[in-house]
């Protein structure tokens, strides 16, 4: 058989044998990044369709997580960057071919909004609440009166930015497994559905609850058909990404994918929320804590996947 | 004006001499290297092939990791080389990331570092430490606007070819076999 052997005399440190050049920080970044985007849009969503009522905690108190996330993503993409003294290159500079920069810009505008709908909630968490500067006071009725314009703005910020945590990797068509369009819509998916079941997890009222595990069903179903569809294209394309595709299928990843993200992830908690609209009694934390992990380590899973995925040359 | 590098991958013997000139020339830290050296056997023994490439970056005319970064760090200048002004660089490693030639690493200094074409010496009008110090005289350096150029010269006589072209990047270091 023909056989080929490359030696490289290169090794610098983080780039070979294969890169590794995004730890932690990056997947932890995109995931709270997404999932505060999945959280804002849907309370922006049920605000603007006038079903704040109904649904409460998704509008009003879910919420509040966000700005935390968002802050705590900005920390560790901090954390990722090695010439950390320049952080504030980021923004003097309107990239618009690089997505890195898309992103920055979009946590810049949808954690200041994220932190005036969590004030204007303020109320609805600590009822005795006020204010205690008249201009604050002020500066609340302003935000009230534009409260629509305001959700507008949050539910379109929080679609680019979810759909950014994909786009960020996808546009790398150096790394194969990345380089598919799919990755913005499920990261997208996955995002709602980490959003979705942070208000299983907080809502005391039945029928809220009840319409979250229907939207975590109908987004886990989207979820595995676009796991599928991204499989199915990897298959039917260029050996590099039927390469990628088998680091899934039989490769060093394919365990920790298939039980962590898929069957962990996505089939257990589906299959809980199915029962609980059966009627049958389950403790919302479980299917809620485990679509968040299984959203988290499909981030993880990808990214550090991704990097093993190359050309050869 | 567009610089590119074409490689003699008959006359190169791989004495790595080139790596050393550039880690000398450009200061690189202990560990790594902006130019490298590989070698391909392939075949089936004993009919084997052997062909030693010295690479280096590409300065693709369709380069991603100008494209991603989010600082406008990783540019082009004049002749298409593509440079990394090192304090607008925030080391997020997205062009690290972006280069299907892994050509970039991370400066333990925290900025992204490359070969440069030795463009303080090309704006000189020397030619890369790498391509003056070869021993046996595998690298040809120039203008491939210009058709007298020694690049322009050496590639209308020899058969080329370029790493990856597939992967879109109109890459700019030729490689004659
Ligand atoms: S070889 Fe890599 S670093 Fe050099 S220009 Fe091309 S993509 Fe950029
Ligand atoms: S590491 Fe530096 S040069 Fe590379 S993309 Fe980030 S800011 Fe740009």
């Amino acid at each position: 058989m023909k056989e080929e052997l490359i030696v490289s005399g290169r090794m610098n440190h983080m780039v070979d044998p294969n890169l590794h050049i995004w730890h932690w920080q990056i997947p932890l970044y995109l995931f709270l990044g997404g999932m505060a985007a999945g959280i804002l849009c849907i309370a922006a969503l049920y605000f603007i369709r006038g079903r704040e009522k109904d649904y409460r905690t998704a509008v009003r108190i879910t919420p509040f997580l966000a700005p935390g996330l968002l802050v705590l993503g900005l920390i560790a993409l901090f954390f990722d960057l090695r010439h950390k003294l320049f952080f504030w290159q980021l923004y003097t500079n309107i990239r618009l071919q690089s997505p890195m920069s898309w992103g920055a810009w979009a946590l810049m505008v949808i954690t200041p909004v994220s932190f005036i709908w969590c004030a204007l909630h303020m109320r609805d968490l600590f009822p005795r609440w006020d204010w205690k500067y008249r201009w604050l006071k002020e500066l609340e009725k302003f935000f009230n009166k534009y409260k629509k314009a305001l959700a507008w703005v949050m539910l379109i910020y929080g679609i680019i930015l979810g759909i950014y945590t994909g786009i960020l990797l996808s546009a790398f068509n150096a790394r194969p497994l990345w380089n598919t369009s799919i990755l913005g819509p499920l990261f997208l998916a996955s995002g709602l559905s980490a959003g979705a079941a942070a208000t299983l997890l907080l809502s005391k009222n039945k029928e809220e609850r009840k319409q979250f595990a229907r939207i975590d069903l109908v987004i886990i179903g989207i979820e595995l058909f676009l796991i599928v569809h991204m499989f199915m294209g990897f298959l039917a394309s260029t050996q590099v990404q039927i390469d990628a595709a088998n680091l899934f299928l039989g490769g060093p990843y394919t365990a920790t994918f298939w039980i962590f993200v898929i069957f962990l992830g996505m089939l257990i908690p589906a299959l809980l929320e199915i029962m609980e609209l059966r009627k049958f009694y389950v403790p919302a934390l479980v299917p809620a804590v485990l679509v968040i992990f299984g959203s988290f380590m499909l981030r993880f899973i990808i990214v550090y996947a991704g990097q093993m995925s190359r050309w050869l040359y | 004006m567009r610089y590119a590098m074409a490689v003699d991958t008959r006359k190169c013997v791989g004495c790595s001499d080139c790596v050393v000139a550039c880690q000398t020339e450009n200061e690189i830290p202990i560990g790594f290297c902006r130019d490298w050296i590989v070698e391909v056997t392939d075949g089936t023994y004993p009919q084997l092939e052997m062909e030693i490439r010295s690479e280096r970056c590409n300065h693709c005319k369709n380069a991603p990791c100008v494209r991603c970064c989010p600082t406008g760090a990783s540019h082009v200048v004049d002749g298409g080389i593509v440079l990394v002004t090192r304090n607008k660089c925030i080391g997020c490693g997205a062009c690290i990331a972006s280069c299907p030639y892994d050509a970039r690493y991370p400066h333990p200094a925290g900025y992204v570092d490359k070969c440069t074409f030795c463009e303080n010496r090309v704006k000189n009008g020397m030619s890369p430490a790498c391509v003056a110090v070869c021993p046996t005289r595998c690298l040809y350096f120039g203008d491939l606007d210009d058709p007298n150029s020694n690049v322009s010269v050496v590639l209308k006589k020899r058969k080329y070819k370029t790493l990856i072209p597939e992967a879109g990047t109109q890459p700019q270091l030729y490689f004659m076999i």
